[in-house]
């Protein structure tokens, strides 16, 4: 009994309570190090040249606009130019595509210097009323873009909804209108579920304080594109919005009219305006970026491989040479 | 087991001259004179009832070392868990989420903590528990109380209280502090081993008053009642003043009547005694000091990371207020996006205040730079640490059942960095248990085994041999023959007999009688009979066996019995006047019993160093046989007893070398009339009241004990722990300096240090001493002067020492030690013991181990580790970095005071070189890798938050950075922490130089945390940019969508979860299944979390729905990002370790190279010689002792062949 007692202290065996669960021990020999680098570095650098390749495939074509639109006679105070309900803002450009543009041909609006990331401006938004029809009320994040002076809730209430990009393009090309299709802009996750088909807008933009772009309240919220684009706040202070899609090819060398209203204010804030119009590839747009970056990288990776061979060239240390051990390294007293 | 019973009830007094000599009555009878407060406590003895109610309620004797209890656990707990600073930030930054202040969920805030606090919580409370079930254990033990009408029952000893009148038994513990009133000795004595509180292991007398002697059975308690008046509960073991009134008399009451909790009854069949202070008023209990809570140097270390850390934080927050001021005091009103409210938190016109106020915000969002999760991660780890410690097989005792215990998980890690160990003597190096090994009669050395140093010694020489042989024959020098190392005789190995406990001896020519054949035969008699007469035990006879077994006061004296038996002097029986004993002479096969007239004992204290006993045989031949220690003996022979001196000298030197205890024989034959002139005299002496009385006793001793003849020297082997030296040796080689803290006198403590190779022949020894005349005369200051002029004299001699291999012992003795640890002598003490390669402080009080810790933990700063088994090391394992107890042994007083308990001295190798190694590398591992992390993800969000005009705007969803710490990123680091191996256990073992790598902290130095904190930042800066400018402005999709926050955040997330698991990956060298798993799991949790969270309504995904499914997965440049930025974080950290590998290796290194080549099979000679160079420098062990008898051969050897041929110079043989 003694002796069963005794046992029952006893650690049971098992290589995991011991510790010697067999395990897999690698260890950076030369020739893994050469290896691993190399391949990176093969690796790397052929993906690298097809993204690049890829993005020279991409043809875009940016227009700032904000300052040519402006008259001369308000360039110095553009700010009253923009608030003057009572000017027409129109304004002509002229684009050139510089190589033939594949359908479909994406037009974006890009904005710079405008912080639709900022926290104050990212809170202000209320997801439950866009998705909900009887959750008109719930505009708790949307001050001061909460209620109408007589207390009814604006839908979509909040700061983001309220200042919608409201410059609008008219595109074309020879004479003919080119049809920028703005549907399917959205994600359809957005349309389908975070935007109610039964939410309409009301009171929108009735409050004091003037805003951006108004909202047909006849539409529900799951069919207003623009609006949906725009609430998918950016992440950083430059961004470019998706305003719609051309369907058809332009040729190289084609001049596209671009008739811009011009109503969007960035000039109190400093900020830049411009259409772009850009093919797509499997890397999305024009990025160079991500190749060269691939380049460097696997660039990096050669340039260390033959590095490290020359190094085990010139310097070769055997691997496990008991030589290297510090008891041996050490000069024995 | 069934042990005989005490054949001879005697009075034990007279044995004692002096030791124990009960003072006649008269002398002092008066009760003690005491009164007001100190002296309040009132006893009813017998009638416990009294004590149910106040004012004579005294705490019952339940004891309870627990924390917390149900009710107070909870507020206790918490207060200990925000006594952390960074616990407190966080709780300070959960609360301030629940404002608007905060740029994340509330929940995202409080989850963690709670989480963190909860597992924090649950441990104590296991801790607790364990605390709560090991005092249980000691609360039910049970004892016989009496319950009324002379019965008595057994009971817990938790419900034993203050009067009650109870019975201990033999070798029982006593429940509680206790007056003695009469044991199974008629004259009231019984025998006390009083190991756990102060660490003597001889048994102390203890007497009852003389008018209690008849309360000696049941049946007298019946109506037995008395009160006692006495002090206060109070922690001073060696005093009580008291007051005994028994039928209207006072008696008084002094320390001997007194038996305290938790020593033990020796040699005495049963004691009665009455309740005086129970629970926690003993005074075993008032001693008993709260642990100090240690931390670990890297812990330490740690929290200053901390401080940068959060200074980093203060930073990047101020920078960020600063920049949220600027923006928008001077460019909000310009954003008519963002009209102007009259909160405070964004007030343009205010932008000092709304900065004030960010602060707050930023504080909060850049509180990922502080792992919040690194406080529960690490104690996690340690707990599962410690449990493969408990659970290691090699660390199990068999003997005892007991395993190796981490008892506080929080020092794991510092096991691996310990320079300086502090080991106590009795229980941790030794066992206690003499064996009689050799002994010399009449100038001839008897006894063919060779001591447990010895067989160590050989058998690593002859492993050095063989490597010694190649080298010999590669230089073609003369090997073989002219190196003559000692002959040591080789062990029997499972000789047939069965091992005697106590006697090792062997050697034919003295057992079975053959003894009578060698040339002086009388002489060996008599030598004989000193062992069976000069001693004070009682024979016990076993009635199973039929075989004597001895209670003595000592184990030396234990083992000379035995020894006298297996020699055919068996002592079987003592009177009050005669000692009998049955001695077997060859010629006859019969037994005969002689008795022998024991006419007085002059005992042995530490100061005479010597016993005598005056006996008359059976011729009426009156003899003084003595022992004692070889010098005391050597300065009484007489002119004509000196013919043996020049041998057994030169004997006692060979046992001392060997490390054994010796003690030198005497006899002395006396005449009637000279015995009868001095024994008047002494008798005189006896009864004589006064203070002088005990030197008269002393100096009449000491005029009958000269003139004596020398017969011979017995060499006892201080029993060692089972694998000491060869621990020893093992734990020098890893670099560890190891002091030995003894109670013991000097002599046993150099036969110890010798025993265990901490000392060898050859070796300076520098004894620093004070001797007792100097104390008793001259004032401290010349004491002291004379001590730190031996002190600068031998740190003269060790710096002039020219020779390297010139080794120093330092030994010094505990009332040197006490001016030697004054303040104005210490440094100087300690620098010289530094320089030293061992230490030995002997006869050294608790405190002093305490103090000489303390002072090797302050002085050299480096971590220290205790050893030690009884309660006179608990102050020692305190003190010291990592206290260590050995358990298994009687007594927990070490082991609760203690952070680990181990079973044996020989398991501390593995639990240091094996445990110690791993868990600090993996602790330092861990660390530096947490640091990385949170430094690797927290700054992106600070660069994304620049972006947004300082706003406090975060890129990520809560929930991404809820789960980043908890379960995205924890498990592999935990992994790390608990199963990696830079090498494996064997090798550990084997190459215990890679201890080293500890002690010299380079794992966890400042040029390593700052290399991976600036990991971390490379890597948060590629995360960041390499992301931002991928998904910049352009489509990221082939269907012309833009990245918004959420795709771009999403993916920034992933590329952390990558980078910093594929980190992880390249710091293991160890994977198992669970790593891989882990890994594996770490990231593929993440496209779960991500997929299911995003199929969840967007009430509660919000930007997250569909993410992944809809927008990331599809878009190959998602994809491309990924694999990028995961190879760019890791690039310069590969190239780093791949350089260090190849170009600066270090030792482990090496070793996994070796094993990964299998060359350790292939060229095992190359192995073997690797091995045996892998330790550090050392001058203590055997290995070193081997070595320094191989050097001083060779010089030998050198010197011949250089006079035979010259040319043999020119071939020096290498070192």
């Amino acid at each position: 009994m003694d002796q069963k007692n005794k046992n029952s202290k006893k650690p049971s065996y098992s290589r995991f309570s011991q510790q010697e669960l067999s395990a897999w021990k690698p260890i950076l020999t030369p020739g893994w190090v050469i290896a691993s680098f190399l391949t990176i570095g093969a690796l790397f650098i052929p993906v690298g040249l097809v993204a690049l390749s890829a993005s020279d495939a991409v043809v875009e074509i940016v227009d700032r606009y904000d300052e040519e639109c402006i008259p001369d006679a308000y360039s110095m105070d553009p700010e009253s130019f923009i608030q003057n309900p009572d000017i027409k803002k129109t304004c002509v450009r002229s684009l050139r595509v510089p190589k033939k543009m594949v359908a479909p041909i994406f037009v974006y609006y890009q904005l710079e210097n405008f912080y639709q990331n900022h926290r104050r401006f990212v809170k202000s938004r209320s997801d439950k009323q866009l998705r909900d029809p009887e959750a008109n009320n719930d505009t708790y994040h949307c001050f001061p873009e909460a209620r109408t002076s007589d207390g009814k809730p604006i839908v979509p209430c909040g700061l983001i909804a309220w200042s919608l990009f409201n410059d609008t393009y008219k595109l074309s090309t020879r004479g003919k209108p080119l049809t920028i299709n703005k549907k399917g802009i959205a994600w359809k996750s957005d349309t389908e579920v975070k935007f109610g088909s039964n939410v309409y807008p009301k009171d929108f933009q009735k409050g004091g304080l003037i805003g951006g772009a108004k909202l047909d309240e006849k539409v529900p919220l799951s069919e207003q594109e623009d609006l949906i684009v725009w609430m998918r706040t950016a992440a950083l202070p430059n961004f470019r919005k998706l305003y719609g899609k051309i369907d058809t090819d332009l040729e190289a060398h084609e001049t596209i009219k671009a008739e811009v209203e011009n109503n969007y204010n960035t000039y109190k804030f400093g900020g830049r305006k411009k259409l772009v119009l850009s093919t797509t590839t499997w890397i999305g747009g024009k990025n160079d970026f991500l190749g060269v970056a691939y380049i460097t990288v696997g660039g990096l990776c050669l340039f260390m491989a033959i590095n490290f061979i020359l190094l085990y060239v010139f310097r070769p240390r055997r691997l496990g040479d008991p030589s290297y051990l510090s008891w041996n390294r050490l000069p024995v007293a | 087991m069934a042990r005989g019973r005490i054949r001879a009830r005697l009075r034990r007094s007279s044995l004692y001259t002096f030791g124990c000599l009960r003072p006649p009555r008269e002398s002092i009878d008066e009760p003690h004179q005491f009164q007001g407060p100190g002296f309040s406590r009132n006893i009813c003895c017998n009638q416990p009832g009294f004590h149910q109610k106040k004012p004579l309620k005294y705490c019952s004797n339940y004891i309870s070392t627990t924390k917390y209890n149900v009710i107070t656990f909870l507020p206790k707990a918490l207060f200990e868990q925000f006594r952390r600073v960074a616990n407190l930030y966080f709780l300070l930054a959960a609360a301030l989420s629940l404002t608007p202040v905060s740029p994340f969920s509330p929940i995202s805030m409080i989850a963690p903590l709670v989480f963190v606090i909860g597992l924090s919580m649950a441990k104590e409370a296991l801790e607790n528990w364990h605390r709560f079930m090991q005092d249980m254990k000691v609360n039910m033990r049970k004892v016989i109380v009496h319950s009324g009408d002379g019965v008595f029952v057994r009971k817990p000893w938790m419900k034993v209280q203050v009067g009650d009148v109870v019975k201990v038994e033999k070798d029982h513990f006593f429940p509680a502090d206790l007056l003695f009133l009469s044991s199974s000795y008629e004259d009231g004595i019984c025998y006390v081993e009083t190991m756990n509180l102060d660490g003597e292991t001889n048994l102390k007398v203890k007497r009852s008053l003389e008018v209690t002697l008849p309360l000696d059975d049941d049946a007298a308690f019946k109506d037995f009642k008395a009160t006692i008046k006495c002090e206060d509960p109070n922690p001073n073991l060696y005093t009580f003043v008291g007051n005994f009134e028994y039928e209207r008399q006072m008696y008084p009451l002094d320390p001997s009547q007194i038996l305290l909790r938790d020593s033990k009854l020796r040699n005495t069949a049963h004691v009665y005694g009455v309740v005086i202070f129970s629970g926690h008023d003993s005074k075993v209990m008032q001693n008993a000091t709260k642990s100090p809570s240690k931390r670990s140097t890297i812990e330490k270390q740690m929290d200053k990371i901390i401080y940068v850390l959060f200074t980093l934080l203060v930073l990047i927050s101020l920078i960020s207020s600063i920049g949220f001021a600027i923006k928008t005091g001077y460019q909000m009103p310009d954003w008519w996006y963002m009209p102007q409210d009259a909160k405070n938190l964004y007030n343009p016109s205010r932008p000092f205040l709304s900065g004030c106020i960010h602060l707050i915000t930023a504080l909060i969002l850049y509180g990922y730079l502080i792992p919040i999760s690194l406080y529960v991660s690490i104690e996690l780890v340690k707990v599962l640490q410690a449990l493969f410690i408990n659970q290691d097989i090699h660390m199990y005792d068999e003997e005892t059942g007991t395993p190796a215990q981490a008892r506080t998980s929080n020092l794991n890690e510092e096991l691996g960095m310990v320079d300086t160990i502090l080991s106590d003597k009795t229980g941790t190096l030794t066992c206690n248990q003499m064996d009689f090994l050799k002994c010399s009669i009449a100038g001839i050395a008897y006894g063919m085994r060779s001591s447990e140093v010895e067989l160590a010694a050989a058998s690593q020489m002859a492993m050095d041999l063989e490597g010694h042989d190649q080298k010999f024959s590669r230089t073609g020098a003369p090997h073989g023959s002219e190196i003559e190392l000692e002959v040591v005789p080789t062990p029997k190995t499972g000789s047939s007999h069965n091992r005697i406990k106590g006697f090792s001896f062997e050697d034919s020519r003295l057992m079975n009688g053959n003894w009578s054949r060698e040339p002086n035969a009388d002489i060996i008699l008599l030598f004989f009979r000193i062992l069976a007469l000069c001693h004070t035990a009682v024979p016990e006879l076993n009635e199973e066996t039929g075989v004597f077994t001895y209670e003595a006061e000592s184990p030396d004296e234990g083992a000379f019995l035995v020894a006298a038996r297996e020699f055919g002097f068996e002592y079987c029986k003592r009177t009050q006047s005669s000692i009998f004993v049955r001695e077997r002479h060859p010629s006859s096969h019969e037994p005969v019993e002689r008795e022998f007239k024991l006419l007085n004992l002059l005992d042995f204290t530490s100061k005479r160093k010597r016993m005598s006993v005056i006996v008359k045989d059976e011729t009426g031949q009156i003899l003084l046989l003595c022992k004692g220690a070889d010098s005391i003996i050597f300065d009484r022979l007489s002119k004509n007893g000196r013919s043996f001196e020049e041998a057994t000298v030169k004997h006692l030197n060979e046992y001392g070398e060997a490390g054994l205890r010796t003690l030198a024989f005497a006899y002395r034959k006396l005449e009637v009339s000279e015995y009868s002139a001095w024994n008047d005299e002494f008798a005189k002496a006896k009864t004589s009241i006064g203070g002088d009385r005990d030197t008269m006793l002393e100096r009449l001793s000491d005029v009958i004990e000269r003139d004596l003849i020398l017969i011979g020297a017995t060499a006892v082997e201080d029993k060692l722990q089972q694998g000491v030296p060869q621990c020893i040796d093992k734990l020098a080689q890893a670099g560890l300096k190891i002091w030995v803290l003894t109670g013991d006198k000097m002599e046993t403590a150099i036969n110890i240090g010798f025993a265990c190779s901490l000392l060898r022949q050859g070796m300076k020894q520098i004894c620093i001493t004070t001797n007792g005349d100097m104390l008793n005369h001259d004032s401290n200051t010349v004491v002291k002067e004379n001590i730190l002029m031996q002190i600068t004299n031998a740190s003269q001699m060790v710096k002039l020492e020219k020779d390297p291999h010139a080794a120093f012992a330092l030994i010094i003795d505990g009332k040197t030690l006490t001016y030697a640890l004054a303040d104005d002598l210490k440094h100087q003490f300690l620098n010289l013991a530094v320089d030293c390669a061992s230490v030995i402080c002997c006869r050294v009080s608790p405190k002093q181990k305490a103090l000489v810790t303390r002072l090797v933990k302050e002085g050299t700063g480096k971590t220290t580790l205790a050893i030690g088994d009884g309660a006179n090391d608990v102050g020692m394992i305190q003190e010291a970095d990592i206290g260590v107890g050995i358990s298994g042994v009687e007594g927990m007083q070490a082991v609760m005071a203690s952070d680990f308990a181990i079973a044996q001295f020989r398991f501390l190798e593995r639990l240091l070189v094996v445990h110690g190694h791993w868990c600090y590398k993996r602790i330092a591992q861990m660390i530096c890798y947490f640091f990385y992390k949170n430094i690797a993800f927290g700054l992106t969000l600070f660069y994304f938050e620049a972006f947004t005009g300082f706003s406090g705007q975060s890129v990520y969803d809560d929930w991404y950075m809820l789960l980043f710490n908890v379960v995205l990123t924890s498990l592999p680091v935990i992994s790390l922490g608990v199963f990696e191996q830079d090498v494996s256990s064997e090798i550990c073992l084997q190459f215990p130089a890679l201890y080293q790598q500890g002690p010299r902290n380079l794992f966890f130095d400042w040029y390593r945390i700052i290399g991976w904190m600036g990991n971390g930042l490379y890597c948060s800066l590629i995360v960041f940019f390499l992301n931002i400018i991928i998904f910049y402005d352009q489509a990221f999709r082939a269907n012309g969508q833009t990245a918004d926050m959420a795709v771009v955040g999403t993916a920034m997330f992933t590329c952390v979860i990558y980078s910093v698991n594929c980190q992880i990956a390249l710091t293991m060298s160890h994977f198992t299944w669970i790593q891989h798993f882990l890994i594996g799991f770490s990231i593929g949790a993440w496209y779960v979390f991500l997929i299911l969270y995003g199929m969840f309504s967007p009430k509660i995904s919000k930007n997250v729905y569909k993410i992944f499914i809809e927008a990331l997965s599809p878009a190959p440049i998602y994809w491309l990002s990924i694999l990028l930025v995961a190879v760019a974080c890791n690039l310069p950290y590969l190239a780093h370790i791949s350089f260090q590998r190849s170009f600066h290796p270090m030792d482990h290194h090496v070793i996994q190279e070796i094993k990964y080549y299998k060359k350790d099979v292939e060229d095992r000679h190359m192995w073997r010689r690797e091995k045996s160079k892998a330790r550090q420098e050392t001058k203590i062990g055997f290995s070193a002792r081997v070595d320094a008898k191989i050097r001083h051969l060779k010089l030998k050897l050198q010197r011949k062949s250089s006079v035979l041929s010259p040319r043999a110079v020119l071939y020096p043989t290498p070192t």
